[in-house]
C-alpha cells in the first residue's frame, strides 16, 4: 500500500467526531486553516532581507545576510526587484514560493506601540481593537463560534488565549513521544467515574482524543517509515498536525517559541537561521503530509507579535521592534508574491527611527483572508474582529 | 507582597477619589488604602471575590451583601468577612461542587500522597503545575488566575489531570530522588489509605468511583483512579 492510498483508507475509517457532546458534521468543504504564532517577535528582517537597500547592510554590519549571488550558498534568494528570501528556508520554502503556494506580508502587525511581548502576544490573540484589553474570549475561539462544522483543535499544552470563549476545544500538545498515558481498559474505567456528572463528556473526550493521537501516529508512522526520515522538532509537529487536520480538524493553532535574539542572533547561519530552518521544515511537513488535495484547501498564516529594530544592537542581535512580516502558505493561494502596502527602506522610513512601521494591520488583513475563506458576512466578521476594516489581498 | 521604593516615589500631591493627599512618602500609600477601604464598593467588590473563589462561580446576592455588611462594620477586617461566609448556610450548600484548580488539584494530591515526606527534587512538581496551566505568577493576561470552575474542566484539562494523578500516585516521578538526572531514583508508590483518608474521602465515594477502584489491578492504579475520581477533584 503506497502513503497516498494508506491515506484514503484512514480517511474512510475515521469515525464521526464528538466533542463535548457536540457532533459535528463530517467537515466536507470548508477550508482548513492553520494559525503559527511565533512567540518572542522574530526577526523579520534577516527572513525578508531587504537586499536593495543600502541602508540594511549599514545598519547590520554583522549580522545581514548577504545579497543574492549565485556563486554564494550564504546569500539570499531574490524573490522580487527589492526583497529576497534567507538561505535557511530556503530548501523548504523554495519550491513552495515557485509553485505560488507562498506569499509574504510585510510592515504587518498591531497598533500596539508598548513592545512588550506579553501584552502585544495578548493584544493579538484576543483580536479586539486598539486597547481594549478584553481577554475573555480570542479571536480563533470567535471564528469558530461563527463557523459550522469548521471542528477547532489547538496544538499547545494549554489552551491557548486566541481559543479562549469558544466552549471546550480540545487542545493536544505534539511534542514529546504522542505515547497514551492510558490504555483502553483504564481510559474505560476512568471515563466511568465521571458517567453522569457534568464532566463526563469532557472526560471521555480527553481520554478519546489521546488514545486516537496515539493511535493515528503509530500507523501513521510505521505507514511512513519506508524511506522518511525522522523528522524532529517542529518538523515532526508539522507531520502529526496534518495528520489530525486532515480529516478530523479544520481550524488549528499552534505556537513556536525561541525568537527573542537579543544577543548573537547569526545571519545566514546561527540561533535564528536554525529556527527559521526548524519552522520552515515544519510548515513543509505540514503541507506534505496533508497531501496534495487537502493541502489545496488549507491555508496557514504565520503571525508573531512584533518585528525587532533595523539595526543590530552592542550584543550582534536585535531588540524588541514592531512591525514585521507574516506569512502566508496553501496548496491554491496566489502566492510567488509580496503583499499588502509596502514603503521603501530607509532611515526615514523607520517607526521612531527605530523598526518598521505597520502598513497592514493584522485584523484587517486576517479579516480579509478570512471573509474570502469562508464567505463569512459583515456581522460575522465584527464578531471575529470588532472594528476592523477587512482588507482583501487577493492571497486565497 | 509589596515593596516601597522612595527612589522610584512621586513626592507631589495627588488627588484619588476626589481627595488630596499631600505628598509624603509611604504613609501615602496608607492613606489612599485608607481611601480605597472606606468605599462602599470595596466592600462588595472584596466580598464578591472571596466568595466566587469559596462558594460559587455566581455566588447568591444574600451571601455578598452579609459579608459586605461584616466588612463595612468591622472596617475591612477579613478575618471577619470570612467568618460571615465560612458559617452561611451557602458555603455549607456548595461543599463538593467546586471543580479544584490545578494548584488545589496538585496540592491536595501531593499532601494525601506524601503529607510529611521532604520532597527532594520539586522539578516534577514544577513541570505538572505548567503542565496544567496554572505557573505561579504565570498568568499570561494581566487579569489574574480566573476562579471559575469552567476555567479547568476542558477536556484537554481533565486528561492531563489523570495522567498527572498517575505520576503520583504510581510513584513513577523523580520527587525523591538525590540528584536531579535521575541516577539516584529512590521511592516507590505512596499508600493513599491513610487516616485522613479514611476520615475525610472514604465516606464520600459515590457507587462509580468505587466501581472504578474495585476495578484497579494494582495499589498503583487504585491510587491514579482515587486522585483522578470527581470526589477527589471537587471540593
Amino acid at each position: 500500500m503506497d502513503r497516498r492510498q494508506f491515506l484514503f483508507t484512514l480517511a474512510a475509517t475515521v469515525p464521526a467526531l464528538t466533542f463535548g457532546g457536540k457532533v459535528f458534521a463530517a467537515p466536507a468543504t470548508s477550508p482548513r486553516f492553520l494559525l503559527v504564532f511565533l512567540r518572542g517577535g522574530y526577526d523579520a528582517n534577516n527572513l525578508l532581507v531587504p537586499y536593495a537597500s543600502d541602508f540594511y547592510y549599514e545598519s547590520r554590519p554583522n549580522i545581514a545576510v548577504a545579497r543574492p549571488d549565485p556563486q554564494d550558498e550564504g546569500s539570499a534568494r531574490a524573490l522580487d526587484a527589492n526583497w529576497a528570501m534567507a538561505p535557511a528556508v530556503l530548501k523548504s520554502m523554495g519550491p513552495l514560493w515557485d509553485r505560488k503556494q507562498l506569499a509574504f506580508i510585510p510592515f504587518a502587525g498591531t497598533d500596539d506601540l508598548s513592545r512588550s511581548h506579553f501584552e502585544t502576544q495578548d493584544n493579538i490573540e484576543s483580536g479586539e481593537a486598539g486597547d481594549a484589553r478584553r481577554y475573555a474570549s480570542g479571536f480563533m475561539g470567535r471564528l469558530s463560534g461563527v463557523l459550522r462544522g469548521v471542528p477547532p483543535i489547538a496544538f499547545t499544552d494549554a489552551l491557548p488565549l486566541s481559543f479562549r470563549g469558544a466552549g471546550d476545544v480540545p487542545n493536544v500538545s505534539l511534542k514529546g513521544n504522542g505515547n497514551a498515558t492510558f490504555d483502553d481498559r483504564q481510559s474505560k474505567i476512568l471515563a466511568g467515574m465521571y458517567q453522569g456528572t457534568p464532566l463526563q463528556a469532557q472526560a471521555a473526550d480527553g481520554l478519546q482524543l489521546r488514545q486516537d493521537v496515539a493511535n493515528d501516529l503509530k500507523t501513521e508512522m510505521t505507514a511512513a517509515s519506508r524511506g522518511a526520515v525522522n523528522a524532529r522538532g517542529f518538523a515532526q509537529q508539522g507531520e502529526r498536525m496534518a495528520t489530525l487536520m486532515r480529516d478530523r480538524f479544520r481550524l488549528g493553532f499552534v505556537d513556536v517559541g525561541g525568537w527573542d535574539t537579543h544577543v548573537n542572533q547569526g545571519g545566514a547561519q546561527g540561533q535564528l537561521a536554525n529556527n527559521l530552518d526548524n519552522l520552515s521544515q515544519g510548515l513543509a511537513a505540514f503541507a506534505d503530509g496533508l497531501g496534495e488535495k487537502e493541502w489545496n484547501d488549507t491555508v496557514v498564516v504565520v503571525v508573531s507579535e512584533f518585528g525587532r529594530t533595523f539595526r543590530e544592537n552592542g550584543n550582534k542581535g536585535t531588540d524588541h521592534g514592531h512591525g514585521t512580516t507574516y506569512w502566508v502558505l496553501g496548496g491554491k493561494i496566489a502566492g510567488g508574491r509580496i503583499a499588502g502596502q509596502q514603503v521603501a527602506i530607509n532611515a526615514g522610513s523607520l517607526l521612531q527611527n527605530r523598526d518598521y512601521p505597520v502598513l497592514n494591520n493584522y485584523r484587517d488583513v486576517l479579516g480579509g483572508l478570512m471573509r474570502r475563506m469562508y464567505g463569512l458576512s459583515d456581522k460575522d466578521l465584527g464578531a471575529v474582529f470588532p472594528g476592523a476594516k477587512p482588507t482583501d489581498l487577493r492571497l486565497v | 507582597m509589596f515593596e516601597f521604593n522612595p527612589n522610584r516615589h512621586d513626592f507631589s500631591d495627588q488627588v484619588l477619589l476626589g481627595h488630596t493627599i499631600k505628598g509624603g512618602g509611604f504613609d501615602e500609600v496608607e492613606k489612599a488604602v485608607d481611601l480605597i477601604v472606606s468605599q462602599p464598593a470595596c466592600a462588595t467588590f472584596v466580598s464578591t471575590g472571596l466568595a466566587k473563589y469559596f462558594v460559587s462561580d455566581d455566588p447568591p446576592p444574600a451571601l455578598v451583601a452579609a459579608m459586605a455588611k461584616t466588612f463595612r462594620r468591622t472596617d475591612g477586617d477579613i478575618a471577619q468577612v470570612m467568618k460571615t461566609m465560612l458559617t452561611s448556610k451557602y458555603f455549607s450548600a456548595s461543599l463538593g461542587q467546586r471543580y479544584k484548580d490545578p494548584t488545589q488539584f496538585l496540592v491536595s494530591a501531593m499532601r494525601l500522597a506524601y503529607d510529611g515526606k521532604p520532597v527532594e527534587n520539586p522539578r516534577p512538581l514544577v513541570n505538572w503545575i505548567q503542565q496544567l496551566g496554572q505557573a505561579p505568577f504565570g498568568r499570561i493576561t494581566p487579569d489574574g488566575w480566573p476562579t471559575a470552575s469552567s476555567e479547568w474542566t476542558s477536556s484537554g484539562q481533565l486528561a492531563k489531570r489523570f495522567e498527572i494523578a498517575r505520576s503520583i500516585g504510581s510513584g513513577a516521578n523523580h520527587l525523591f530522588d538525590l540528584n536531579e538526572d535521575g541516577s539516584q531514583h529512590r521511592g516507590g508508590f505512596p499508600q493513599l489509605t491513610t487516616p485522613v483518608y479514611y476520615a475525610t474521602i472514604d465516606p464520600f465515594l459515590g457507587q462509580k468511583t468505587r466501581d472504578a477502584l474495585s476495578q484497579a489491578t494494582s495499589q498503583q492504579e487504585w491510587n491514579t483512579y482515587l486522585l483522578s475520581s470527581p470526589e477527589f477533584n471537587y471540593r
